[in-house]
């Protein structure tokens, strides 16, 4: 007979058996047996946040920069709650993640013992799946299904909640090798008549567009989206959670679209005749009215491994549920064998109308400004970073001149919350960026109210001498909100100024990290420069930017794609 | 779908996180104890229809959706009724269940409890057909689904 386990070891080994190298944690009494278990060896790394939210953040930002499963692990009750947000972030950006909770002991269950919530009940409708362990005989198969949902078929988070007496109990172990569920089983595959009736519309195109979303980034898909454009020099944009997954310096490229998109890529999807959807949502930022996106007469295909995304907001005309590198593979095939291609004259006045969408400079602004402005920040650190850094945000103006003026060339280069819009995420995520990627540049863009909201973090960056970069573009207002109110509320800013701020650079300093404030445009590229080659250092930079800048272009709440309003 | 605790909780936080609506719902484990069949009904366009069955099939736990509309299929609902019945009221009412081809299955000497099963609608009718005023308690167990002929589904 085999040795047994506590059920505590087998998590642990579990883990180990995943290869899982670093979690992001928070202790407390329902998982102290997990602790005693991580304390005794030293295979499975564990980081110290200072607020669950933020470890789900980071297991987030790791997952993101790795494409591996991001593992996060807390405490019952408030350290579950404190996760939720983290885990709904993920959700919506379909990150795979596994979170470990811990639950108060199994016959405590229901009576309202210390440190009891529902946590299955309270994190359902915001995790791909969720699993109580009742049982040590359970837990091996139950993680090893956690993993396996995480990671496969549109990824998402799931939590595993084990009760302490169950960490206690003890039996054999053995990791199963392999899962095979009835009632999962994602397709992979595109249907071939499906995929050949997408390449006698793609050849038929006049006005093609290819638009493509996060997909292309979590099926780590970016290398034959290169290719498949470059058959058919078509324009490619991207949604913000697609960046990188074309090279923003790429000609064939033409921009973010969607609310905040470029123009040329907003009235390319508007007045299109064929659409390739790859691995993108047409969420409601993306199209904008749906009613007068459909004014247009356009054909789409649209690739995506989850049935419930296709035809959910926009009706669309051939659907191939599948991977996406699955079915480029298979689109690639079929192009290169035939000797057909779509009509090239029509492509070049069609490239000639983008050309001069393109001359509107859509994401022009005042570069003699003698007060800092944003985009110039960005566009300095880009070229400072060469282009190379993994960049976080938080939600505000401050992400969106992030997607428009860091130009991606890689996948998994832009970190972001998108679908959920955390304020709070940025700096967490590049502490898992950081990790995941030792030796990236990591600059987390923010801004001065989003940073206040996982600000803690500065502490565990600390202790585990991460040195990120906190671009701090301080406004002074909650710019995002301020801008609506300013173009949709009369300019009353109500409770949108940022008063009583920090001092950041003591407050950084305090942590002891290093702390900068840059109030002139001509400082703000020396300022850059010093701060990267402070490599060992976290450094605050705090940029005093143009409190009334705008984000342009913008498609107002109700309007369609062409409805934009440009500076 | 598995017969696992949680699993209805999940179709029922679907259908109320989505805004989708639910008319009945009946669930219990088949001659395969591992796997429970549930019966739903929901109406909705076609589009939303084609959602709540992708939703659905999203669900970890859901082994197979069908819509049983799709094709020909027997529906069946359970009604036990009690209702006042006195003098010469019991007469009628027990011609009125015969008539609907129900059983009276329990008796005192002031009411009759009877029970009927039918398609929905049927059931609708035989309660319309009651004088109002005479039922005292209703309890329906919603619409179970199975398709007509040799088709069975399978998982
Ligand atoms: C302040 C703010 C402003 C915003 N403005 C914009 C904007 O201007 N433009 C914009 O684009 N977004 C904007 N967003 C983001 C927006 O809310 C959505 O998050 C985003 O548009 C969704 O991107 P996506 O369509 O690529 O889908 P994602 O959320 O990335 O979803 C990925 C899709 O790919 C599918 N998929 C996953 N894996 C695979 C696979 N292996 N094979 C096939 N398919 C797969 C999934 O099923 C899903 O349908 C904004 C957000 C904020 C907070
Ligand atoms: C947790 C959370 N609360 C509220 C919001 C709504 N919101 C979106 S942007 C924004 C302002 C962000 O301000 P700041 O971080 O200073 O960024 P700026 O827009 O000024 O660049 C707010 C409050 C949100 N997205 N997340
Ligand atoms: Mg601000």
């Amino acid at each position: 007979m085999s040795v047994e386990l506590t059920g505590a070891e087998i998590t642990i080994r579990c883990l180990q058996e995943e290869g899982v190298d670093c979690i992001f944690g928070y202790p407390g009494g329902a998982v102290l047996f997990l602790y005693d278990e991580l304390f005794k060896q030293d295979k499975v790394r564990h980081i110290l946040v200072r607020h669950e939210q933020a470890a789900v953040h980071a297991a987030d930002g790791y997952a993101r920069s790795s494409n591996k499963v991001g593992v996060a692990l807390v405490t019952s009750g408030p350290g579950v709650t404190n996760a939720v947000t983290g885990i709904a972030t993920a959700y919506m950006d379909s990150i795979p993640l596994v979170i470990i909770s811990g639950q108060v002991p199994t016959n405590a269950i229901g009576l309202d013992a210390f440190q009891e919530v529902d946590t299955v009940g309270i994190t359902r409708p915001c995790v791909k799946h969720n699993f109580l362990v009742s049982d040590v005989s359970e837990l091996a198969t139950t993680i090893k299904k956690a993993f396996y949902i995480a990671s496969t078929g549109r990824p998402g988070p799931v939590l595993v909640d084990i009760p302490k007496d169950v960490t206690q109990q003890k039996i054999a172990f053995a990791y199963p090798e392999k899962i095979s569920m009835r009632s999962y089983n994602p397709v992979i595959k595109g249907n071939l008549k499906q995929i050949k009736k997408a390449v006698e519309l793609i050849l038929s195109a006049k006005r093609p567009v290819l638009y493509t979303g996060g997909g292309v980034i979590l099926s780590d898909a970016a290398k034959l989206l290169i290719e498949l454009a470059k058959i058919l020099n078509f324009p490619c944009t991207n949604t913000l959670m697609g960046l990188g997954g074309f090279p923003a310096t790429d000609k064939q490229f033409i921009g973010m679209l969607g609310m905040h998109g470029t123009y040329e890529a907003n009235m390319a999807m508007q007045y299109c005749d064929v659409l390739i959807a790859i691995g993108a949502r047409f969420d409601d930022r993306v199209i904008g009215n749906p009613k007068h996106f459909s004014n247009e007469n356009r054909k789409i295909i649209h690739i995506d491994i989850d049935p419930s995304s296709i035809s959910k907001r926009v009706k669309v005309d051939i659907p191939i549920v599948g991977n996406v590198p699955d079915v480029l593979r298979e689109l690639i095939k079929f192009l290169k064998s035939t000797k057909e291609e779509p009509d090239q004259n029509a492509l070049k006045e069609w490239w000639k109308q983008i050309d001069l969408w393109r001359e509107r400079d859509c994401l022009k602004y005042d570069r003699q400004s003698s007060i800092i402005k944003p985009q110039m920040v960005v566009e300095k650190l880009y070229e400072v970073t060469k282009g190379d850094a993994f960049i976080t945000s938080d939600v505000g103006q401050h992400q969106m001149w992030a997607a428009q003026f860091y130009k991606f060339d890689k996948p998994r280069r832009w970190i972001n919350s998108g679908g959920l819009g955390t304020m709070g995420f940025g700096m967490p995520a590049a502490m898992g960026v950081q990790l995941a990627n030792p030796k990236g540049k990591v600059a987390c863009i923010t801004g001065e109210a989003s940073i206040q909201m996982c600000i803690q973090e500065l502490s565990t960056c600390k202790q585990y001498k991460l040195p990120l970069k906190i671009i701090n573009l301080n406004n002074r207002y909650m710019g995002m909100v301020r801008q609506w109110q300013e173009f949709f509320h009369g300019n009353r800013y109500a409770e949108s100024y940022m008063d009583a701020l920090p001092d950041f650079i003591k407050l950084a300093e305090s942590y002891g990290h290093v702390g900068m404030r840059i109030e002139q445009p001509e400082d703000v590229e020396s300022a850059l420069k010093e701060a990267f080659k402070l490599k060992d250092q976290l450094v605050f930079l705090d940029f005093i930017t143009d409190q009334t800048e705008n984000v342009f272009p913008m498609v107002p709440g109700g309007k369609g794609l062409s409805e934009m309003i440009l500076v | 779908m598995e017969n696992e605790a949680g699993a209805l909780s999940r179709v029922a936080g679907l259908f109320s996180a989505r805004g989708y609506n639910i008319e009945s719902l009946s669930v219990a484990p088949t001659e395969d104890p591992t796997l429970s069949r549930m019966t739903l009904v929901t109406t909705g366009s076609d589009e939303v229809i084609e959602q709540v069955t992708k939703q659905l099939n999203k669900l970890i736990e859901v082994v197979k959706v069908i819509d049983l509309i799709d094709g020909s299929h027997i529906e069946r609902e359970l009604m036990l009724v009690k209702v006042k019945a006195t003098g010469s009221g019991r007469d009628e009412i027990k011609r009125l269940v015969d008539i609907f081809r129900g059983c009276i299955i329990d008796v005192t000497d002031k009411s009759y409890t009877i029970e009927l099963t039918g398609t929905s609608s049927k059931l609708d009718a035989f309660l319309e057909a009651l004088d109002s005023s005479a039922v005292l308690e209703t309890v329906r167990t919603g619409a179970s689904g199975i398709g007509r002929g040799d088709w069975v589904l399978k998982v």
